[in-house]
């Protein structure tokens, strides 16, 4: 790596981004928001709502990272069947429509004092480390040829692993969720 | 495109999931919450194989590999939230304090009849 080259580059410019920066920059304050009104929302349906918002805007900056096929497996998994999942676990535990003034628990203030704690400890660590530091979005990085091939020749084993794994919390699922049967 | 937005917005967005998690009540907002922070680890993952130009395409694989532990998660602790729903008839975190320490004023508020009742009704709909 020659990062003490970076700084000297001149084809790089804070104040000339370009266009994939900006919309780098659009599509993520979308998904901040959107992942902020999921936490803070009274209402949990639209909490769940407000997810899909934030991991669909999620998977346009995977596109504007050139990762092509872990965009597509986002809006697969997360937005077609994690967010289903949520929502039937909001419907069977009985969610109520309206707004619930009980959703945030009383250590909300800590939390935020955490959470902000860490943000900024979080932001100044990454922008004084990555400060001078580009991407090449070139060529791309994660389409579907490329990662079929890395993920079949180098990564079968884990690979495996995880089919193991799933069908384990299949199980387990299945089992958690199974009523016995009453003795009278 | 700079590197430093991609992770910024990873940083804040699991500072956001961190919040969630910590002044959540109902489990299943938690769950929410915990899904945003791996989303915000998945981010990082793809920003930095880009950036590195790795061979074997370990940050885009090991993404994948979260998102199938994420799905495997939120299966699990859906299913783990709904058996505290049928036993307990609440999903708040906060009312779920039976193993706690010696404080035995989070279990009050379960009325004795509750389970019973809770039990027939979910059994009418099934």
């Amino acid at each position: 790596m020659n990062l003490a080259a970076a700084p000297l580059d001149s084809t790089h410019g804070f104040l000339s981004p370009s266009g994939a920066e900006i919309v780098f920059v659009l599509v993520g304050l979308g998904v901040l928001g959107a992942a902020l009104l999921t936490v803070t929302t009274k209402q949990l349906v639209h909490a769940a709502l407000w997810l899909v918002v934030a991991l669909g805007g999620l998977a346009i900056e995977y596109l504007l990272l050139t990762a092509e096929f872990i965009a597509w497996v986002q809006v697969l998994i997360y937005v077609g069947a994690v967010v289903v999942l949520v929502l039937f676990g909001l419907m069977l535990t009985r969610a109520p429509i309206g707004a619930s003034p009980d959703a945030d628990s009383g250590n909300r203030w800590l939390a935020l004092g955490v959470a902000l704690a860490a943000a900024a400890t979080l932001v100044t660590l990454v922008v004084d480390a990555f400060r001078c530091t580009w991407i090449d979005l070139g060529t791309v990085a994660g389409s579907t040829k490329a990662n079929g091939v890395s993920l079949f020749r180098y990564w079968v084993l884990p690979f495996e692993a995880l089919s193991v794994l799933l069908l384990a919390a299949l199980v387990g699922a299945i089992i958690l969720s199974r009523r016995e049967k009453k003795e009278p | 495109m700079h590197l430093v937005f991609p992770a910024v917005l990873a940083a804040l967005l699991f500072c956001v999931g961190l919040y969630g998690v910590l002044a959540r009540r109902n489990a299943v907002l938690m769950l929410m919450s915990v899904e945003l922070m791996l989303n915000a680890v998945n981010l990082n993952l793809v920003a930095f194989d880009v950036w590195l130009r790795d061979t074997l395409h370990s940050g885009q694989a090991l993404t994948l590999f979260t998102i199938t532990v994420a799905a495997a998660e939120i299966g699990l602790g859906l299913a783990i939230v709904l058996l505290i729903f049928r036993n307990r008839g609440t999903a708040d975190i906060d009312r779920v304090g039976r193993l706690t320490d010696g404080d035995e004023k989070a279990d009050d508020d379960e009325k004795p009849g509750d389970q019973k009742a809770d039990d027939e009704e979910m059994e009418g709909v099934g």
